[in-house]
């Protein structure tokens, strides 16, 4: 029916329904992605950045919030450069997250 | 006055007053400890394990205590009035004696934060809202009906601190490190739960600190939120909701848990305050006890003959507050060298 209006979803993050697979899965293969201190160096040297809205520290954080859309158009972007790896304060093999990452399905499965 | 061994009371014995007294005592003064509790160890008395080596707060208390057995110890004592001599100063105690003494060490410490007073987190109101110092009793005693087996544990952190609201600008300094020693021994005790800490900034400034940062995130899994609880609301089930935004991401968030602890801050002792009012010493703007300067005298007064020691002065930990003890020892004995 139409009201002729429409609500917007609401853009909160409820954390008691969010669904964490891809990164618990993640963080099982990757620990060192749970020491991410969200500094943003990875997003501030990537080269895709400043156009494609790629960052590794947005990455992250959308999979920990279940913003699964956002990731994975992010990481359609990334060139594997390997830039971000050189400048994590945090020692975080960026790349070789990246590359796990595409490698798992929504639930976490491997599925490449 | 001139040919006896010198008196310093030392108001408060908390750690700051109880290694003072220690240091004094073998410099060959006569340091009196009046404390106003029934207990001496102040705060560290009422803790568990200490950051940064998880080392017993119990051990370090009755080592001190051990150590300073020969030193005279007034508890349940309070001063009635200071008043200042010619070169000393006189103490009306609050069982009627008059103390006269050369020197005055203040290791009066600090208060803790009134939780309840910041009404939007609902300590006191919701069950399932307690404290740092709640959650620190419940480790040594086990006994605190409030706790459970919880499933979702919320930490927030800046409670009354960095806010104008609660009339506290300052930092408490130790509240984000006790923050994450908590989160992890709430997560060791009950490893299925998921432990959020709420923070404004993480001030993990000292030794092996940030070791315990990465430890919580790498090995504990605990959620770090960058964002202030705004609000805490009781769920039907008796459980709280809590809401802040998640300013990393920029949107709301909101989650519901079995066990909400606040970091409820450290604020200055009005008892300090008072005394220094009488004695003519300088109140800072954060209501703590004015140091003659903040760089290279922080143990010294404005006037001579009173000192400073621990967290009278402002947020001190542990090892700090020991450090300024020995510090403040040391100034006395200078001041009587000089004197003659
Ligand atoms: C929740 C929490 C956990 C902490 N955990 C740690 C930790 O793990 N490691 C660490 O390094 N630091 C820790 N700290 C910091 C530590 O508590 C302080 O460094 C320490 O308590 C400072 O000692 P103090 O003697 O200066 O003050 P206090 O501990 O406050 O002692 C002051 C003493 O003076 C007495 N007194 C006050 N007013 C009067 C008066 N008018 N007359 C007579 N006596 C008076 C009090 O009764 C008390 O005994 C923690 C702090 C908090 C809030
Ligand atoms: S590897 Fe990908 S995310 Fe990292 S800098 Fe290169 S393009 Fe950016
Ligand atoms: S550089 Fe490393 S620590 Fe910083 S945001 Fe990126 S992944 Fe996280
Ligand atoms: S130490 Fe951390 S929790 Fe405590 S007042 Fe400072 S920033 Fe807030």
């Amino acid at each position: 029916m139409d009201f002729g209006f429409k609500l917007n979803p609401s853009s909160a993050v409820n954390l008691d329904t969010v669904d964490r697979a891809r990164y618990d899965r993640l963080v099982q293969l990757e620990p060192d992605a749970l020491t991410c201190i969200g500094c943003g160096s990875c997003s501030a040297t990537c080269t895709a950045a400043p156009w494609s809205g790629m960052s590794v520290r947005k990455v992250i954080l959308g999979l920990q919030r279940g913003q699964d859309d956002e990731v994975d158009s992010m990481l359609s972007r990334c060139m594997l450069c390997g830039k971000c790896t050189m400048v994590c304060p945090r020692g975080i093999n960026t790349r070789h997250l990246i590359l796990t990452l595409c490698r798992l399905n929504r639930k976490g499965e491997i599925v490449r | 006055m001139v040919n006896r061994t010198p008196v310093i009371a030392i108001i408060g014995a908390g750690i700051a007053g109880l290694e003072a007294a220690r240091q004094l005592n073998d410099l060959g003064y006569k340091p009196i400890l009046i404390e106003k509790a029934p207990v001496t160890g102040g705060h560290v008395a009422e803790w568990n394990r200490l950051f940064p080596d998880m080392s017993p707060a119990a051990d370090l208390v009755q080592s001190l205590e051990s150590q300073t057995a020969k030193v005279r110890t007034m508890t349940g004592t309070e001063i009635a009035s200071i008043n200042r001599l010619k070169d000393g100063y006189s103490l009306i105690l609050s069982d009627g004696e008059t103390l006269v003494c050369e020197a005055v060490l203040f290791a009066t410490g600090f208060h803790l934060f009134d939780a309840s007073k910041k009404e939007e987190y609902g300590y006191g109101i919701y069950e399932k809202v307690i404290t740092n110092r709640d959650l620190e009793q419940w480790f040594n005693t086990r006994h605190d009906p409030r706790i459970g087996h919880p499933k979702a544990v919320g930490f927030v952190h800046c409670v009354g601190s960095r806010d104008v609201k609660a009339g506290n600008t300052q930092c408490s300094k130790v509240c984000c490190i006790t923050a994450i020693k908590q989160a992890i021994e709430i997560k060791e005790e009950f490893p299925e739960a998921e432990v959020y800490c709420f923070y404004m900034d993480l001030r993990l400034f000292g030794k092996k600190y940030e070791d315990f940062y990465i430890k919580a995130q790498r090995d504990c899994g605990i959620h770090f939120i960058r964002g202030r609880v705004s609000e805490v609301g009781e769920a039907i089930d008796g459980r709280v909701v809590v809401k802040a935004e998640d300013t990393l991401s920029g949107k709301p968030v909101k989650v519901t848990l079995d066990l909400l602890v606040l970091m409820a801050g450290i604020i200055c002792n009005s008892d300090a305050q008072h005394y220094a009012q009488q004695v003519g010493v300088a109140v800072d703007d954060d209501g703590f006890l004015k140091s003659r300067d903040n760089v290279g005298a922080i143990v010294e007064s404005s006037r001579p003959g009173i000192f400073f020691a621990g967290a009278c002065t402002g947020a001190k930990t542990v090892p700090e507050t020991l450090a300024e003890a020995r510090s403040a020892a040391l100034a006395i004995h200078r001041y009587f060298s000089k004197r003659g």
